[in-house]
């Protein structure tokens, strides 16, 4: 697993940088039509050029910025909700616990790219609603775990030390317990954010997600079927970004499971 | 149930956009509007549309398309056969191909074939669905022109004998099919290789093959019988996300299925089809759970259902 982890961290490290430093790397403008259409990849047009004559490279360097960002913050909702959820769930039990782990299983029994895309369909689809909506749909797996190590930790003596003292809930649910519940949720976050990145992909490759003239590694593959005779390499290289981030994810994923001892 | 059709009705109706829009003409005369909209029971409140729409589904009438004027059900049973199709196939496929793959693959744990099936499932799970639906067309049907791309039957076919029209069908079934299958073996493979490892680590396999049982013995008898118990709730538990998978592999290589329909619906906010579709699919998966839970039963002599 190391290897595989190493190797995650690196592509990330340079899909990172790509994103940041986006304006710098590439070399056209991601929106300017600067050359023939569907042109073949060439040492002038890294990625050649998609059905409107825009430098591919450029656009998959201005698309990791988008997909990137969406779904940190995705996730960073989805976490949030879900540490929430699950604290509350598992520090109070009880009819608290019934009701929060009752609302769970109902979201789970949606196919859940249908309920977001009808949660899409209803707001008007743009990058913001994107991140909001693949992050409410997205925290009950966090939730589950969040309970399941907020029960085992509610029965330990410090915490029962931290009440015979006087502290309030939450400070006791925040200050004492969340740190010690902190593996599960890193773990938990990364591959969150490698579903998340998978999600808005879907999205706006259906057309409810991010919107063009945007660029995102989803939607530059709108228009690749149609050309998927004459120019296969625009249905290709976005995807294998999305493959290699998501799959990147998973690697560092399961290498901070390893080492930070969390069982799946 | 009531909960899942409660939070769908809701969330569809807090949409900013009027569906009367898309089907009239924005110059319609404001009377002519106002009487689309009682037809359609768009001016009460929204609590008694919920419970006028609940009593209706309880006698089975979920309403009637906006598009199409067919009643809901019709439309969504018209669809399902053609869903079915594809889900069954990829559900007994991949329980078929997962099963041994991932025992080999805990058996020779650390081998090559360990290794390929590991980075096969990763890369599986990292893959857009839409993604790889795009990538096997593109060498199946564009490249090598074995396959065609899209659609259930070719142009023509209604007039073919049985035996053409079926071998047309199956052509047209295989590349969905094979996205479908591809898609759930991946993560599922994972979760039989775990279960596996984690039986062969227990007690009862050293003592079975201390007291000299053929290998071959231990791990199909004692071993195999106890892995499959996780895997029968995992089945279980992958029914949504095969679904989710058959909105997008649908609209991708255009097959007429509930999926489909589905993703229609939604761009035409068609509330009282997407309701449908939704409780649907909630039936079917709970349907799906109630199975793998009598089929942990059947695995699992521990759990008795009526007997307690």
């Amino acid at each position: 697993m190391g290897r595989a982890s190493r190797f995650g961290i690196i592509i990330l490290f340079i899909f990172i940088l790509a994103a940041i430093f986006a304006p710098i790397i590439a070399p056209y403008d991601p929106g300017e039509i600067v050359d023939q259409t569907t042109l073949a990849p060439t040492l002038q047009h890294l990625f050649g050029t998609d059905d409107l004559g825009r430098d591919l490279f450029s656009r998959a360097v201005y698309g990791a910025r988008i997909s990137l960002t969406v779904g940190l913050v995705a996730v960073t909702i989805s976490i949030l909700i879900g540490t929430l959820m699950g604290a509350l769930a598992g520090y109070f039990g009880g009819w608290l616990d019934g009701l929060i782990m009752r609302f769970v299983d109902v979201m789970l029994a949606f196919p859940s790219i249908f309920l977001i895309l009808a949660i899409q369909a209803m707001l008007t689809p743009n990058i913001y609603n994107v991140m909001i909506v693949i992050g409410v749909t997205s925290w009950m797996g966090v939730a589950r775990f969040v309970r399941g190590e907020y029960l085992r930790i509610r029965e330990l003596s410090y915490v029962e030390a931290a009440k015979a003292i006087g502290c309030s809930h939450s400070r006791i649910i925040f200050r004492h317990i969340l740190p010690n519940a902190q593996a599960p949720i890193i773990v938990a976050a990364t591959l969150g954010m490698a579903g998340a990145i998978l999600t808005e992909s879907a999205l706006s490759f259906l057309g409810m997600g991010v919107q063009p003239p945007t660029p995102s590694w989803g939607n530059m593959l709108i228009d690749a079927q149609a050309y998927m005779r004459d120019a296969p390499w625009l249905a290709i290289i976005p995807g294998l970004l999305i493959l290699l981030t998501v799959l990147s994810l998973y690697f560092v994923g399961e290498g901070l499971r390893e080492r930070l001892d969390v069982r799946s | 149930m009531i909960g899942v059709s409660l939070l769908s009705f809701f969330v569809m109706h807090l949409a900013p956009g009027e569906p009367t829009a898309l089907f009239t003409d924005p110059n319609i005369n404001p009377a002519d509007l106002a009487r689309i909209r009682v037809n359609w029971g768009l001016d009460q409140p929204i609590f008694v549309q919920y419970f006028y729409w609940l009593g209706n589904v309880l006698r089975g009438d979920f309403g009637t398309s906006y598009t199409t004027g067919q009643p809901v059900l019709t439309e969504v049973l018209q669809r399902l056969p053609a869903t079915l199709l594809l889900m069954i196939p990829a559900y007994i496929l991949t329980f078929l191909i997962t099963v041994p793959l991932g025992v080999i693959s805990a058996v020779k744990k650390g081998s090559w074939f360990d290794n390929l099936v590991t980075l096969f499932s990763f890369a599986g799970m990292a893959m857009p669905s839409f993604w790889l639906g795009l990538m096997l067309m593109l060498l199946f049907s564009v490249k090598l022109g074995w396959l065609p791309a899209v659609g259930m039957y070719d142009v023509g076919a209604g007039d073919w004998g049985l035996g053409a029209r079926v071998f047309d069908l199956l052509r047209h079934m295989i590349l969905p099919l094979l996205t479908m299958t591809l898609l759930s073996l991946a993560g599922i493979t994972r979760y039989q290789r775990a279960a596996m490892l984690e039986v062969l680590d227990q007690d009862y396999i050293r003592t079975a093959r201390a007291k000299g049982l053929p290998e071959r013995v231990v791990i199909f008898k004692h071993a195999l019988r106890n892995a499959l118990i996780p895997i029968v709730t995992i089945l279980g538990l992958s029914l949504p996300g095969l679904f989710s998978g058959a909105f997008i592999i649908e609209t991708i290589f255009a097959w007429p299925g509930m999926g489909r329909l589905g993703v229609m619906a939604i761009f035409q906010r068609n509330y009282p089809l997407i309701m449908g579709i939704v409780i649907f699919s909630a039936l079917l998966i709970m349907l799906g759970n109630l199975l793998a839970d009598i089929g942990y039963a059947l695995v699992d002599p521990r759990i008795r259902y009526g007997k307690s």
